[in-house]
């Protein structure tokens, strides 16, 4: 196990080298620099050509793409091109916000998804089970950008019972923050719990149709018994896998969503740093993208061999 | 039903040949029932929230790398500039107090406002202003460098007056001193994490591309002004949800309202819409050293084959004036009134073509909507005109992202804009000069950069106004840009928000917005 788990960490490592390397190659292909962004229609050959040696831009990619490799592996994230600001401290900020909007999500999303692919699992045919799946389906056809505005014109513009800024800011209390950030996660709910709760219907329906579920039927078990003891645990591999993915989706997919409510997290800084060119920036957040999602994928592998015996146990 | 409300009508006042009105002064008709400059005397407190479109995480407030809107604004909270331009587009004093031209317009004099304090409590110096003007000089990567280099020297007279002597004459030197990058901080000064300036609003926090908030300065100069509590702008780039956020009451004001959905928001009854008719034109820009548009006629065919009304209905919704194919505004004091306005004419179209031996032109039209939102559009209405005149245009999309890397400048015949500029003289120098490096249509015409120049150092008004107005013509009748309308600039304000005028440059009056307006109780 603990052999299988550095094999992965390494494999990852190498994941989000080979993301850096293209990273890098994206930023330089794309057309423009951040000297032509900063000074914009003011540009003129001498002050671009100024601004590009105050930034360093003058050197190769190669040099400058290994000044960042080494600074990165000492844990230098380097500083901002157009402001000077240390990157470190204007990106974590916007982590935490995008992780805390996705743990909300996923605080209210994992449970309800799970409970309602059981529920429908069991159900499986009643009217309950029909109108849940059409729903999910409904939600999950709605590209998100549509979703958002469309909880946006119900909830605030008609109603104003929500805000549609997601406005937080540091200090604000904890009433305030989820007031602010409830309606991007119904957004994210409403994309995530569909699939998720889809998943866990099929695996454990795959599993109540197994000849030992048959059995515990016939010793005359309650069917809860049967669903929660006998057939979930069997099924938990893959909806672990499902429920982790989701997870990955919530942090690294919230870009949308996040322009939608202008939400201060790491999408939007993501999509300021590629429109400025502003590479450093562009660069960890990347790496901080790539790094969540290795990770998670790791997670659920890992969670996939823990809860199988067979895996767990290899003859 | 989204005709302006603005007549054309001009207040041409006699030029005052006093110091401190070189641009003669028009009036601009407020059309806004209930944001005329009010009598009343402002209200002090409250705090103001702003929804603020054009910012970005890579932000700063480094004088010298301003161009978006958001730093912009936030700059002019904490910072003043040396001159202001008034709402009826005047140079009126602000951190430079009075000043006076030699004959020939090279040499000045400026006299520094007394009494001004910084945030951290020294004294505005001569030195200051000295240090402030010359980070755009020199070997300086300053996004103003272009607007600076026409100054020869800086020199201290005494405490109170600075000499500034020009390479060539220039009698609209104080518009020039009012470009936002000129920006006054102390003498020496190099934290732009955190500008110490003298402006209305103390630094409180600040985090780039999401959210600020500045407080009130105690004890500001400017009279009337600095009126609420604090200032908060909150960075929303996306229309959309700048728009909801308006709609739903979470923020006083945005800025940079969509042409598309004015008409929408103007039918909320707790807002206004704040329309300012300025320099702001829309261009279809034709190189005139490739061919075929090194032909004048197939450039005039061009012009003729435009519905200007047309495209000003459909991508401004009306918002906005008819251009004549020059860039001169109808509210600039030099704008060539006489000049008879270019119509939607096939058959001179058609004429200009066979001049130039063809029956049909087939060209092609670089487009996008990074030259503004909705360009798109407008190239398909120009299309659908231009086929009436032999004109087959076939629009090539380009993406927004590096348009002005990789079109603007490049492609024969491709979309544009140009924010305006407080003179004539600025306008015509960037676009059209032959030696500009933005000169966008690659035109280059002799007699008009002879005639530039020496208007340039006129005192006389009278005379220059002529030689404008001429140079106006060129361009119209042999420049490379279709210029089809000018754009007002739109923000959307809170009825709550008292003191709100329209303003001919920029949005948000000309990004000083927060220093001078105040919340009803």
């Amino acid at each position: 196990m603990t052999q299988l788990i550095l094999k992965r960490l390494g494999l990852g490592l190498v994941t989000l080298w080979l993301v850096s390397v293209l990273i890098f190659a994206g930023t330089q292909l794309l057309p423009g620099d951040i000297a032509s962004t900063i000074l914009g229609q003011n540009a003129t050959p001498e002050s671009l050509a100024r601004l590009r040696t105050e930034l360093g831009l003058d050197a190769p990619a190669v040099v400058r793409y290994l000044q960042w490799l080494k600074g990165f592996a000492t844990g230098d994230l380097g500083q901002s091109l157009a402001s000077g600001q240390p990157v470190s401290a204007l990106l974590w900020p916007r982590f935490w916000a995008t992780m805390a909007l996705a743990a909300y999500a996923a605080a209210i999303g994992v449970p309800l998804a799970v409970g309602l692919g059981i529920l429908t699992a069991v159900r499986r045919g009643s009217l309950f089970d029909r109108a849940a799946n059409v729903l999910a389906l409904t939600a999950v056809s709605l590209p998100e950008y549509f979703l958002g505005l469309l909880l946006i014109l119900v909830f605030s513009v008609q109603t104003n019972w929500l805000p549609s800024l997601a406005d937080t800011y540091p200090g604000m209390g904890f009433s305030a923050w989820i007031e602010a950030t409830t309606l991007p996660m119904l957004t994210l709910l409403l994309v995530t719990v569909a699939q998720m709760m889809r998943m866990t219907r099929t695996a454990v329906l795959a599993v109540m149709d197994r000849a030992y579920i048959e059995t515990a039927f016939l010793k005359g078990l309650q069917t809860r018994r049967v669903v929660l003891c006998h057939a979930t645990p069997n099924a938990a591999a893959p909806i672990a896998n499902v429920v982790a993915f989701n997870v990955a989706y919530l942090i690294t997919g919230v870009v949308l969503v996040e322009a939608v409510f202008n939400y201060n997290g790491l999408g939007r800084f993501l999509v300021d740093a590629v429109s400025k060119r502003d590479f450093p920036l562009v660069q960890a957040a990347a790496m901080v993208f790539a790094a969540v999602y290795v990770l998670l994928n790791m997670v659920a592998d890992i969670a996939a061999i823990a809860l199988n015996p067979r895996l767990r146990h290899p003859r | 039903m989204a005709r302006s409300p603005f007549t054309s009508t001009l207040d041409r006042r006699a030029f005052l040949a006093s110091t401190a009105a070189l641009g003669a002064g028009l009036l601009l008709p407020a059309g806004l029932p209930g944001a005329r400059a009010q009598e009343a005397t402002p209200r002090k407190g409250g705090v103001l929230k702003l929804g603020i479109g054009g910012g970005s995480t890579s932000d700063t407030l480094d004088p010298r790398k301003l161009t978006d809107w958001v730093p912009v604004n936030q700059a002019f909270m904490l910072m003043n500039g040396l001159v202001e331009i008034d709402k009826d587009n005047k140079a009126v004093p602000e951190l430079l107090e009075r000043w006076e031209a030699k004959p020939g317009a090279t040499e000045w004099v400026f006299d520094l406002r007394q009494g001004v304090t910084f945030h951290d409590g020294k004294s505005l110096t001569v030195e200051d202003v000295i240090y402030s003007i010359n980070l755009h000089r020199g070997d300086t990567s300053s996004a103003a460098r272009a607007v600076a280099a026409g100054i020869a020297d800086v020199k201290k007279l005494s405490d109170r007056q600075i000499a500034i002597t020009l390479k060539d004459g220039n009698a609209d030197l104080p518009y020039v001193l009012s470009d936002y990058h000129f920006l006054v901080v102390p003498d020496g000064f190099t934290d732009w994490t955190k500008p110490v300036g003298t402006g209305p609003f103390v630094f409180e926090t600040y985090d780039p591309g999401v959210r600020s908030r500045f407080k009130r300065n105690e004890s500001y100069w400017k009279p009337n002004c600095a009126n609420v509590d604090a200032v908060e702008v909150i960075v929303i780039n996306d229309i959309s949800a700048r728009t909801n956020a308006m709609m739903s009451g979470q923020v006083h004001a945005i800025n940079r309202v969509d042409f598309k959905t004015v008409d929408l928001l103007k039918r909320n009854p707790r807002l206004q819409v704040v329309q300012s008719a300025g320099g702001q034109h829309f261009t279809f820009l034709m190189d005139c050293t490739q061919k075929p548009f090194t032909d004048n006629n197939i450039r005039l065919a061009l012009k003729y084959g435009i519905d200007r009304q047309q495209l000003l209905q459909t991508a401004l919704r009306g918002y906005g004036r008819i251009g004549n194919d020059h860039p001169i505004p109808s509210t600039d004091p030099f704008f060539a009134k006489d000049l008879a306005q270019r119509a939607y004419d096939p058959d001179k179209a058609k004429y200009h073509l066979k001049q130039a031996g063809l029956d049909s032109l087939p060209v092609t039209l670089s487009a996008s909507d990074a030259a503004f939102a909705g360009a798109v559009d407008a190239a398909a209405v120009y299309r659908t005109a231009a086929a009436g005149a032999g004109i087959d245009l076939s629009i090539k999309r380009e993406p927004a992202d590096g348009y002005w890397d990789n079109v603007w400048m490049k492609a024969p015949f491709c979309m544009s804009y140009w924010g305006g500029r407080p003179t004539a003289d600025q306008m015509l120098s960037i676009a059209y000069q032959s030696s500009s490096s933005q000169n966008d249509t690659h035109w280059k015409n002799e007699e008009f950069d002879k005639l530039l120049v020496e208007a340039r150092a006129m005192l006389d008004q009278t005379k220059r106004g002529e030689i404008y107005a001429h140079l106006q013509e060129l361009i119209s009748n042999d420049g490379g840009a279709v210029i089809p309308m000018f754009g007002d600039y739109l923000d959307a304000v809170s009825t709550k928000v008292k003191g709100v005028t329209p303003h001919p440059m920029f949005n948000f009056m000309g990004a000083r917005l927060a220093e001078k307006v105040w919340l009803d109780a």
